[in-house]
């Protein structure tokens, strides 16, 4: 397997979508590839951090007064 | 081994079904209850959207309000909030344009670019390397280069790592095909990946005096690996 392979089958790996044999051969390429383990690695990273540190959180102040217009219009019909 | 799985299809009804119905049925208090649900998700995807804080706000009324009066027209074979998220993406796309002074915006914009498709930097990150920064210093690196994606990418990268959307799900509501799906997520993690590396990766001297414990679960497949 080249590294353009591996890394086409890169979003499978992570999303965990491929077959045994798939991901045994995407093993035995990391084992010689440094390079496609610091991609796998730090990509999965990135991920990781962009889910556990949400960006762009509503304000408690702001969520009730925006929650509290919505449900005035909506219980006027809108 | 830890594993970034896409959420299961399932087989008993959403919950949100029976709420849906209350609606329906007239009872607007279970709307209430949608709303405080799914709030922060479509607040939250409408400013990485438009990437403004007073269109946010706007989208977010919009949006659940759009939903509301729409609420017959909602066929019940997609689940609501995937349906909620497609209104919250059309409204955000129609205030970019807006702020755009009319400029065509679309999802399909800008992503004739090979930024990012072959992995460049290759130098491996410190161990938790968000921990090099504060909290406000974090989320300032987050925020600028996530920023920093051309929206086609963008959106699907927050739907589908951070929002949790099937790749399915995605596709659905951004009106794309499964393979553009894959191909901009492809890119865009890549693309963020070497963004970050400028600020995460390992320092030629670390500052730490012992280098810390290496997480295995996070920094390999799960399986044995042949250190030699």
């Amino acid at each position: 397997m080249t590294c353009s392979e591996f890394l086409a089958l890169l979003d499978d790996l992570i999303d965990d979508s491929v077959t045994a044999e798939t991901r045994a051969e995407l093993q035995k390429h990391l084992h010689g590839c440094g390079h496609c383990e610091v991609t796998l690695n730090t990509t999965r990273k990135t991920i990781e951090i962009y889910r556990s540190h949400q960006i762009y959180d509503l304000p408690p102040d702001l969520r009730e007064r925006l929650h509290a217009a919505i449900m005035a219009r909506c219980k006027k019909g809108c | 081994m830890a594993t970034i799985q896409p959420i299961a299809g399932e087989l008993e009804p959403h919950p949100d079904v029976a709420l849906v119905q209350r609606v329906r049925d007239g009872d607007v208090s279970a709307y209430d209850d949608l709303v405080r649900k799914y709030d922060r998700q479509i607040f939250r995807i409408a400013q990485h959207i438009t990437q403004n804080r007073e269109d946010a706000e706007d989208v977010m009324q919009d949006a659940f309000l759009k939903a509301y009066e729409k609420l017959d027209q909602f066929q019940g074979n997609s689940k609501f909030y995937t349906w909620l998220v497609r209104i919250a993406v059309n409204e955000s796309l129609m205030r970019l344009r807006k702020r755009r002074s009319g400029k065509m915006v679309s999802i399909d914009e800008d992503i004739e670019t090979d930024e990012g498709s072959v992995p460049r930097d290759l130098a491996d990150w410190a161990p938790d390397p968000e921990q090099n920064y504060t909290q406000a210093e974090l989320r300032a690196i987050l925020e600028k280069t996530i920023k920093g994606l051309p929206p086609g990418f963008r959106v699907v990268f927050i739907l589908r790592d951070v929002e949790g959307l099937s790749t399915e799900e995605t596709a659905e509501t951004l009106g794309l095909s499964i393979p553009a799906v894959k191909s901009r997520l492809l890119r865009a993690r890549l693309q963020l990946r070497e963004r970050l590396s400028r600020y995460f990766r390992m320092k030629k001297a670390p500052r730490v005096t012992k280098p810390r414990g290496t997480k295995s679960s996070e920094l390999k497949l799960g399986e044995t690996r042949d250190e030699k």
